[in-house]
C-alpha cells in the first residue's frame, strides 16, 4: 500500500487549478496542508485498524483450542474475571458477581481461559511488542536494516546460559509419560542463569562501546563476535551432555509463549512498557539519527549517548523475554520492516505500528502453532519464521519499485 | 554575531587548526576557502561543537557555545552536513525534523506553519509528500537547507552545499541561501571549492592555509598572488560582465 500516492495526486490536482495571484498562493498552502493531513490521517488509520485486528485476534486466540469456547462466552468470562478481581480489591464481598456473568457451565471455560489461555495470549502480545520495538530501535541506532534483538548476540548468550544451567547445574530432566516428555525441572534457575548470561553479553557490549565508542560498525561486529562465542560455548557443553540434557537444552531453545505464567507475563509487561515508552520518547532523536549522525548532532541530538542507552534498553527487553520464553526468532527483524511498508520510516508512526504488528504476528503465530497439529501444540518459535518470512519476502519484492 | 577566538583543534599530535580567530556580522555570507584537507570542515564542526575544540572560544551573540548543551546549540546554529542520509519519510517530514530542537511534546500549528513557509520559499511544494529517497540530489540538498533554516538559527553552517550539484542547482541553492540570509538577517558560513561561485555569492572570505587563517576580508583579497600562495597554482583574476573570475593559467 502506498500511502503517499493518493495524497500526492490530490496535491497535484489542486496545484493545477488556474487561480492567480495571492489567492493561488493561499490556496496552494492550504492544498499542501490538507494533503499532508490526509497523508498523516492514513497513518493513524493504519494504527487504528491494527488495534481492532489485534483485539479480534486476541479474542479469537482465547476462544479456539481443544475446548472451544464461543467468542461471546470469552468476553463474558473475561469481564467476569476482571470484575471479580476489582471487587476483591475493593473488598465488597457481599456482592456475588458470579451471578452477573457466569453460569455454571462456564466454570471450566473460566479455568481454562484465566489460567492457561489468557496469560499465554497476553505474554505473546507483550513479547511480540517487546521484540519488535527493540528491533525497530536497533535498526535506527545501529543504522542497519538487519538490526534486531539477535544482532547483538543477546539471545545466543541467553541460550548458552540455559544450556549451562541444564547441563552443568543439572536443572533439566526427563519425565517418562505425557505429551511434554521433556521438562526443565527447575525453570526459575534456568531462567535466572539465562538472564545472567544475557546481561553479561550486554555489559561486554557496553564496555566495548565505552572503550571504542558506540559506532554502528563496532556494535554490529561485536554482536557478531559475541554470537559466535556463545554459540561455540553452547556446542561445547552439548558435546558433553547426555541425551536427556541435550533434549532439555533443545527444548528450552525453542521459544514458546506457552511457558508464561501470570508472574512471567507481568515482568515481561513491565519491561516492555518501559522500553516502549523510552523508545517513543526518543522518536525524534531516532528520526534525526536516520538522517545521518552529523545532521542529528546539528539538530541537537547527543548521538553517542542516545545510541548507548537505546542499545542497553533493547538488550534488557530482549534478555527478559528470551530468558522467560526461549529464543523467538524473526519477530524483531521482520515486524519493523512490515510496518515500514505501511507507514514509512517516520518513527512517530513506525514505533507504534511495529508494536502492533509485533503483537499481531506473535499472537497469530502462537494461535496457529496451537491449532496446526492440535491437540499437540508447537513452540511458537518454529512458526514465527514460517509466518513472517513469506509476508516479509512478498512485501520486499513488492515494495521496492523505484 | 559570531566571534571565534584563538580556536585550536588537533587529533592527538596532528595539529589541524591553530589560533583561528574571526568575526561574522548578522546577515553576512562568509565563504571558507582553502585546499582539500586544510581543515575547513573541521572548522565548521568545531564551531558547532560536533568536534570539541582543544582551545579557544566560540561566541554567538555574546554566549559561549562551548559551554552550552547540544540542544541549546541547535537553537542558535543550523548545520548542513556534507552528506544527508535518506529514508522513507516525506520532504515535509524531513523539513519538520528541523523543528526538533524547539519541539514541545508534539508538533504544534506554528511548527507546521514555519515548515510550510520554508517549503514554499525553497520551491519544494510539489515534492512535499514525496519520499526523500526518491528525489534528486539537488532537491535533497534543498531539503537539508530548509531543515537547517526552520531551526530558526542565528547562523547556519554549510559544508560544501554545492558539491555534486549541476550548474543550475548550484546557482539556485546559493541564490536561495543568500536571499534568506539577507531577509531574515541570518549569518551564513559555508565551505566550497569553486572560487568563481564564491566570488559571486560571498560578502567576505576566510582563506585557510595549513590550519591557520591566511587571509580574511572582502572580494578584494582574492588576488592572483593569494591564490597562488594558497593553492600552489598560477592564476589570473579577470572581470567578465561585472563578475570577477579566477582562471588558472599554465605554468
Amino acid at each position: 500500500m502506498d500511502l503517499t500516492k493518493n495524497a500526492e495526486m490530490e496535491l497535484a490536482g489542486k496545484s493545477e487549478s488556474k487561480l492567480t495571484g495571492k489567492l493561488a498562493e493561499k490556496y496552494e498552502e492550504d492544498a499542501v496542508s490538507s494533503a499532508y493531513n490526509i497523508y498523516i490521517g492514513k497513518k493513524y488509520n493504519f494504527l487504528g485498524i491494527s488495534i481492532i485486528i489485534l483485539i479480534f485476534l486476541f479474542l479469537y486466540s482465547i476462544a479456539v483450542g481443544f475446548a472451544d469456547v464461543s467468542t461471546i462466552d470469552v468476553v463474558r468470562v473475561l469481564l467476569y474475571g476482571i470484575v471479580a478481581r476489582l471487587v476483591n480489591f475493593a473488598d465488597v464481598s457481599t456482592i456475588d458477581v458470579s451471578r452477573l456473568f457466569l453460569e455454571a457451565n462456564l466454570e471450566s471455560a473460566y479455568t481454562i481461559i484465566w489460567h492457561i489461555r489468557l496469560p499465554r495470549a497476553l505474554a505473546a502480545i507483550a513479547s511480540g511488542v517487546g521484540l519488535s520495538v527493540a528491533g525497530v530501535a536497533l535498526q535506527s541506532i545501529l543504522r542497519n536494516p538487519l538490526g534486531s534483538p539477535y544482532t547483538l548476540g543477546i539471545s545466543h548468550a541467553a541460550a548458552f546460559g540455559a544450556a549451562f544451567s541444564v547441563i552443568v547445574l543439572g536443572t533439566g530432566t526427563m519425565r517418562s509419560t505425557g505429551a511434554d516428555a521433556i521438562m526443565i525441572n527447575n525453570p526459575y534457575v534456568t531462567t535466572t542463569v539465562a538472564f545472567a548470561f544475557s546481561m553479561l553479553a550486554t555489559f561486554i557490549l557496553l564496555a566495548i562501546a565505552k572503550y571504542k565508542g558506540s559506532s554502528p560498525e563496532v556494535m554490529i561486529l561485536s554482536g557478531v563476535a559475541l554470537s559466535s562465542l556463545f554459540t561455540a560455548g553452547t556446542m561445547f557443553l552439548q558435546y558433553f551432555a547426555d541425551d536427556t540434557q541435550l533434549a532439555a537444552v533443545v527444548f528450552w531453545t525453542f521459544g514458546d509463549v506457552g511457558r508464561a505464567h501470570w508472574g512471567d507475563f507481568f515482568i515481561i509487561l513491565v519491561v516492555t512498557v518501559f522500553a516502549t515508552g523510552y523508545f517513543y520518547l526518543n522518536r525524534w532523536n531516532y528520526n534525526a539519527i536516520d538522517a545521518g549522525d552529523e545532521t542529528a548532532k546539528g539538530l541537537g541530538v547527543e548521538v553517542e549517548k542516545i545510541r548507548l542507552y537505546g542499545m542497553l534498553i533493547a538488550s534488557l527487553v530482549t534478555a527478559f523475554i528470551v530468558s522467560f520464553l526461549g529464543v523467538i526468532g524473526f519477530v524483531g527483524l521482520v515486524c519493523p520492516h512490515i510496518s515500514r511498508r505501511f507507514v514509512g520510516d517516520d518513527q512517530r508512526f513506525l514505533l507504534p505500528a511495529s508494536c502492533l504488528v509485533g503483537g499481531m504476528l506473535l499472537l497469530g503465530s502462537d494461535t496457529a502453532a496451537r491449532m496446526i497439529m492440535a491437540p499437540h501444540e508447537l513452540p511458537v518459535a518454529i512458526l514465527t519464521a514460517f509466518m513472517g518470512a513469506p509476508v516479509f519476502l512478498y512485501l520486499l519484492v513488492r515494495g521496492y519499485k523505484h | 554575531m559570531l566571534d571565534v577566538n584563538e580556536l585550536g583543534f588537533d587529533y592527538g599530535t596532528r595539529q589541524i587548526l591553530k589560533d583561528i580567530g574571526f568575526g561574522v556580522l548578522p546577515g553576512e555570507v562568509v565563504v571558507v576557502l582553502g585546499p582539500n584537507g586544510v581543515g575547513k570542515s573541521t572548522l565548521l564542526r568545531c564551531i558547532n561543537s560536533i568536534l570539541k575544540p582543544k582551545s579557544g572560544t566560540v561566541m554567538v551573540e555574546g554566549e559561549n557555545l562551548l559551554a552550552l548543551g547540544r540542544d541549546e546549540i541547535a537553537k542558535r546554529l543550523g548545520y548542513v552536513a556534507q552528506r544527508t542520509e535518506t529514508s522513507r519519510i516525506t520532504t515535509f517530514d524531513a523539513v519538520l525534523l528541523g523543528r526538533k530542537p524547539r519541539l514541545g511534546w508534539n508538533v504544534n500549528a506554528r511548527d507546521l506553519k514555519i515548515v510550510h513557509e520554508m517549503i514554499r520559499r525553497l520551491g519544494l511544494e510539489a515534492l512535499a509528500l514525496r519520499n526523500i529517497d526518491s528525489i534528486s540530489g539537488g532537491e535533497l540538498q534543498k531539503v537539508a537547507i530548509a531543515r537547517a533554516l526552520v531551526q530558526e538559527p542565528n547562523l547556519i553552517l554549510l559544508d560544501e552545499p554545492t558539491s555534486n550539484l549541476d550548474l543550475k542547482n548550484q546557482i539556485e541553492i546559493l541564490d536561495a541561501i543568500r536571499q534568506v540570509a539577507k531577509e531574515q538577517n541570518i549569518s551564513v558560513v559555508l565551505t566550497m571549492h569553486d572560487i568563481n561561485l564564491a566570488l559571486r555569492y560571498a560578502d567576505s572570505f576566510l582563506i585557510i592555509k595549513e590550519g591557520k587563517i591566511f587571509a580574511r576580508g572582502g572580494p578584494e583579497i582574492i588576488t592572483p598572488e593569494v591564490i597562488e600562495e594558497v593553492y600552489g597554482l598560477p592564476v589570473a583574476v579577470e572581470s567578465f560582465n561585472g563578475f570577477r573570475l579566477v582562471i588558472p593559467v599554465g605554468n
